[in-house]
C-alpha cells in the first residue's frame, strides 16, 4: 500500500521515494516491504513501538544499513547507498540522538568537522571559518557562538549545533531521532521553530519520536510502523492521539483514567523543610501510604536533585524529615534503602541497571541479604524473585541470568521497578518512569503504579509529561524557580492548574 | 519480537557443555594445547615431577593474580603488589628474630595496610587507582631499599626454607596453597554478597550506588585483599630461596595482570572469573617451562610470551566480540 498523496498539493515534489524496502536480521525481519513517501517541505513523521522498526528504516535511509529489497529514489534519481559519508554527500543527514560532538572543540569547528575551509598554506583559514559559520547561524536563527567550546554548551545548544552542521552542509533531507529526549520544554520550542524553519527552505524532514502530543504539533503527515511493516499514512490534522496509538498497537487502549477516588494512609514520608543548593530553596512536602503524589516542573527545575536528597544521593545543608511520624537523617542511598525506600531513577542506564548482568540479578542487587543462605547467594532464590516479578510485570527476558543489555526501554524500565519492589518499599520514587518506554508498555507501567499505590505503597512521580501527571496523581505539586508554586488536590488538577504553576512568578 | 523463553536453561549434551566451558575459558583450551604440544617435544614434559613443579613455579604469579582478580573486576588496578613482595620477604626474613610466625604475620599485615591505604586513597581522593597504585609502586619499592638497604638479607635459622619445602607427595605445599586460595576465592567471588557488589561495581558504580550498595567498602576490601596476598606471595618467595633482597618480585605485577587478562577479566571491570586467572597462570608458568625444557634461550623465551600474549588477546576479542 502506498502512502495517500493529499499533501502533495500543499507540500513540494517527492525528496525520498521508499519502495518496498525489506532488511533481514538474523532471526528478525526487522522491515517488511515497506513504502513511504517523504516530500520536500514537509515534516514527516514515523511512529511506532520499540522494535517497530523506525531506527532500522532510518539506518537504511541515512546510509548505515544496505536493504536487502526494496529501493530508495532520492530526488528523482535511484540511490544505492553504501555509507553514512556518501549519504551526507548526497544530501541526507541523520540527527542522532545521543550527541555526537567533539565536545573539546569550538561551534564552528564541529559545524564545519571535516570540511574545514583552508588558505593557500594549507592550514585552516579560521576568518573564512568563522564568517561561514556565522551566516550558517544567522540563516538557521540560532542563538548559538562561533567560538564557544561544544562541551561547555548546555544540551540544547548542542542540539543546535548538530542542526547547523545539516544547513551547513545544505541537506535536503534531514532525519530527527527523538530530538526532544533530553530537551526542555522551552528548548524543545525553540527545536521546533528551528524544524519549521528548516521546512520553509525546502528540506524535507523527518522525524521520530515516542511523544505524540510532540508529533501532533510538529508533523504535517505520519507514517505508522508496527512489527516491521508499514500501517499507513495519516494527515496529521485529521486524527488524534488515539488514532495513532491504535495504528501503533493493532488495538485501542483502555482509558486507565477512570478510576476510584484513593483514601491515603498514614504519612509515609513529611519533608518539613529541604533545600536542594542550586536548585530548591526550603520548600516542604509529603506523602502518604496508598497515595500517588505527582512531581511536575520543567527539565532543569531541581525535580531530581530533590529525589536525590531524600534517597541520600546529594548533600543538602538544610533538611529535615520524619518518617512515619519519626525524625530521621538519610546521609547514603544504603540508609534509604533499610528505611524501606526505592529509587527508580531517571536515567536508566547510567543510574539503574547494570548492563552486562542479568534481569535475576540486576533484581537482588539492593537486597542480596534476602536471597543469602549461610552467606552465600541463593540461586533458586534469585530465579524465583525474578519469575515472580517476571510474571507480575510481564517482563519478555530471555532468562534470569541472560545479559538485560539488549531489552527493550519498556522491558528494562520494568526490571528497575521489579529490583525496587523485590526489597519492598514503603515508598517508591519514580523519576520519569515511562521516559524511552513504548506506547504499550507505558499503559502497563501506568497500571502498575496505580495497583501498587492501591496496594498502600506511598509513591512520588515525577515527571515533565503532563498527561502522566494528570493521568496518575492523587495530588499533585509543582516545581518553579525553586518552590513549590502549587499544591493541587486531585480535584483541582488540570492542565490549566499545572502550566499556572509553571508560568507564576 | 521478544518471545518468553523458558527460564530453565536448555539441558545440554555433555559434549556440548565442555564446548561452552572452553569457548567461555578459551585459556584452558590453550593450557591443553600447550601441554600436548610440549609432551611431544620432550619426554621431561609430561611427568608428576615436572607438573608439581609448574605448579609450584606458578604459585607466587599466582598469589597475585588470585588477589588482584577482584580489584581489576571492581574496575581498577593495582600495580604496587610487586614491590609489597619485596617488602614482605625482607620483612619476613629479617624479623626472624622475634620470631617465626610473628615475623611472617607481621610481614603480611604489612601489605595488608599498605593495600588498605591504596584503596582507602582512591575512594577518597577519586584519583584513578592506575596513578594512585603506580605511586605506591615506586614508593613501597623505595620502603623496601630503605629498609633492607641494597643488600640481600638471609634468614638466621633454617624455619623458613623448611616451609618452603614442605609438601604432600609430589605436591609442595605453596602449590596446595594456590589451588585453596583459587577455589576460596572462586566462591567468594560467584557465591557471596561481597563477590556479587564486586562485579556489579564494576559493571555499572552508579547503578550500585542508587541500590544501596556499600560501594566504597567494598572497593576498599579488595585493594586490602590484594594487599594481603602480595604480602603472602612475599613470604612464600622468601620461604623458597630462604632469603630477601629489595629487588625481589619486579615487573611480577605486570605477570599478574597479563594473566587475568588473558584469563578473561575486562580492565574495564564488571567481567572475569577465577578460573580464567588459574589457567591463564597455570598457561603462561607451563609455556615457560615448557621452552626451558626444549632449551630455548631466556631471550626467546620473553618474545615468544610477548607474541603469544598478542595473538592469545586478539583471538578473544575475535571470538567475544558481539
Amino acid at each position: 500500500m502506498k502512502a495517500n498523496d493529499k499533501s502533495s498539493q500543499r507540500a513540494g515534489e517527492i525528496s525520498l521515494s521508499v519502495n518496498g524496502i525489506s532488511k533481514r536480521f538474523p532471526g528478525v525481519l526487522a522491515l517488511d516491504k515497506v513504502s513511504v513517501d517523504v516530500h520536500a517541505g514537509e515534516v514527516h513523521a514515523i511512529c511506532g513501538e520499540n522494535g517497530a522498526g523506525k531506527s532500522t528504516l532510518m539506518k537504511v535511509i541515512a546510509g548505515n544499513y544496505r536493504a536487502d529489497e526494496g529501493d530508495l529514489v532520492f530526488r528523482g534519481v535511484k540511490i544505492d547507498l553504501r555509507s553514512p559519508l556518501q549519504a551526507k554527500e548526497l544530501g541526507i543527514l541523520l540527527i542522532h540522538q545521543e550527541i555526537s560532538l567533539v565536545p573539546e572543540l569550538t561551534v564552528a569547528e564541529n559545524i564545519f568537522l571535516g570540511s574545514l575551509p583552508y588558505n593557500r598554506m594549507g592550514f585552516v583559514d579560521w576568518q573564512q571559518l568563522y564568517r561561514r559559520t556565522e551566516e550558517v547561524i544567522a540563516k538557521a536563527g540560532f542563538k548559538l557562538s562561533a567560538k564557544d567550546i561544544a562541551g561547555e554548551l548546555p544540551v540544547a545548544r548542542q542540539q543546535m549545533v548538530e542542526i547547523a552542521r545539516a544547513v551547513a552542509l545544505q541537506s535536503s533531507l534531514v532525519i530527527f531521532d527523538e530530538p526532544t529526549a533530553s530537551l526542555t520544554e522551552a528548548e524543545a520550542k525553540a527545536l521546533f521553530d528551528t524544524i519549521r524553519q528548516l521546512k520553509e527552505n525546502g528540506v524535507a524532514i523527518l522525524y521520530i519520536s515516542h511523544k505524540l502530543p510532540e508529533i501532533l504539533q510538529i508533523s504535517d503527515r505520519v507514517s505508522v510502523l508496527r512489527d516491521g511493516r508499514y500501517q499507513g499514512t495519516l494527515q496529521t490534522d485529521e486524527v488524534d492521539e488515539n488514532a495513532i496509538t491504535a495504528l501503533m498497537i493493532g488495538r485501542h487502549l483502555e482509558n486507565p483514567n477512570d478510576r476510584p477516588a484513593s483514601h491515603p494512609g498514614d504519612e509515609v514520608l513529611s519533608i518539613d523543610r529541604i533545600t536542594v543548593p542550586g536548585f530548591i530553596d526550603q520548600a516542604e512536602l509529603s506523602v502518604h501510604a496508598g497515595e500517588i503524589l505527582g512531581m511536575y516542573g520543567l527539565v532543569g527545575a531541581g525535580r531530581s536533585e530533590l529525589a536525590e536528597v531524600i534517597f541520600g544521593l546529594r548533600d543538602s545543608p538544610d533538611v529535615s524529615m520524619r518518617w512515619h511520624g519519626k525524625p530521621v537523617k538519610i546521609s547514603s542511598p544504603s540508609d534509604a534503602v533499610r528505611l524501606g525506600i526505592g529509587l527508580v531513577p531517571e536515567d536508566r542506564k547510567d543510574h539503574g541497571l547494570i548492563l552486562d548482568m542479568g534481569g535475576a540479578t540486576n533484581m537482588t542487587l539492593p537486597a542480596l541479604r534476602a536471597v543469602q543462605h549461610f552467606g552465600f547467594i541463593s540461586r533458586d532464590k534469585e530465579v524465583r524473585i525474578f519469575e515472580d516479578y517476571r510474571e507480575k510485570l510481564q517482563i519478555a527476558a530471555r532468562g534470569p541470568f541472560a545479559s538485560v543489555r539488549t531489552l527493550s526501554g519498556g522491558n528494562q524500565q520494568k526490571i528497575v521497578l521489579g529490583k525496587w519492589l523485590s526489597t519492598h518499599p514503603d515508598l517508591l520514587i519514580l523519576d520519569e518512569p515511562t521516559r524511552g518506554v513504548d506506547v504499550g508498555a507505558k499503559a502497563e507501567i501506568h497500571r502498575l503504579i496505580s495497583e501498587l499505590a492501591k496496594a498502600g505503597m506511598a509513591i512520588i512521580v515525577i515527571s515533565s509529561e503532563m498527561p502522566e501527571i494528570l493521568l496518575l496523581s492523587d495530588r499533585a505539586i509543582v516545581i518553579h524557580n525553586g518552590r513549590v508554586t502549587r499544591e493541587l488536590p486531585r480535584a483541582q488538577l488540570s492542565e490549566q492548574t499545572l502550566v499556572e504553576g509553571i508560568t507564576s512568578t | 519480537m521478544m518471545s518468553q523463553v523458558s527460564a530453565h536453561e536448555t539441558h545440554m549434551m555433555p559434549f556440548a557443555k565442555v564446548i561452552n566451558v572452553a569457548k567461555r575459558n578459551p585459556i584452558w583450551l590453550v593450557l591443553v594445547v600447550l601441554i600436548a604440544l610440549f609432551s611431544f617435544q620432550t619426554p621431561y614434559f609430561l611427568t608428576v615431577f615436572n607438573l608439581s613443579n609448574i605448579l609450584y613455579q606458578a604459585a607466587l604469579i599466582g598469589f597475585l593474580a588470585v588477589g588482584l582478580t577482584p580489584v581489576l573486576i571492581n574496575g581498577n588496578v593495582d600495580l604496587s603488589v610487586g614491590a609489597m613482595v619485596a617488602l614482605s620477604a625482607c620483612l619476613a626474613v629479617s624479623l626472624q628474630h622475634i620470631g617465626f610466625v610473628p615475623a611472617l604475620v607481621i610481614a603480611v599485615l604489612a601489605c595488608t595496610c599498605l593495600g588498605l591505604l591504596n584503596g582507602i586513597i582512591v575512594e577518597y581522593t577519586g584519583v584513578n587507582s592506575f596513578i594512585v597504585t603506580l605511586a605506591a609502586m615506586l614508593g613501597v619499592r623505595g620502603l623496601a631499599f630503605l629498609y633492607a638497604g641494597d643488600t640481600s638479607l638471609s634468614s638466621p635459622t633454617s624455619d623458613l626454607m623448611e616451609l618452603g619445602m614442605m609438601a604432600v607427595g609430589p605436591l609442595s605445599a605453596t602449590a596446595i596453597v594456590f589451588v585453596i586460595f583459587v577455589v576460596v576465592f572462586q566462591i567468594m567471588l560467584s557465591r557471596t554478597a561481597h563477590g556479587r557488589n564486586t562485579y556489579a561495581i564494576g559493571g555499572n558504580r552508579a547503578a550500585c550506588e542508587n541500590a544501596g550498595v556499600h560501594v566504597r567498602r567494598n572497593v576498599i576490601v579488595n585493594f586490602a585483599v590484594s594487599g594481603t596476598m602480595a604480602g603472602i606471595a612475599g613470604v612464600s618467595m622468601a620461604a623458597q630461596l630462604g632469603a630477601a633482597t629489595p629487588s625481589y618480585g619486579a615487573e611480577y605485577e605486570l605477570w599478574a595482570i597479563i594473566a587475568i587478562v588473558l584469563g578473561g577479566t575486562s580492565l574495564q571491570g564488571g567481567r572475569g572469573t577465577m578460573i580464567g586467572t588459574f589457567g591463564a597462570v597455570l598457561a603462561l608458568a607451563a609455556l615457560r617451562n615448557g621452552l626451558n625444557l626444549i632449551q630455548v634461550s631466556g631471550f626467546y623465551v620473553l618474545v615468544i610470551l610477548g607474541l603469544t600474549l598478542i595473538i592469545a588477546l586478539v583471538l578473544d576479542r575475535q571470538f567475544n566480540r558481539e
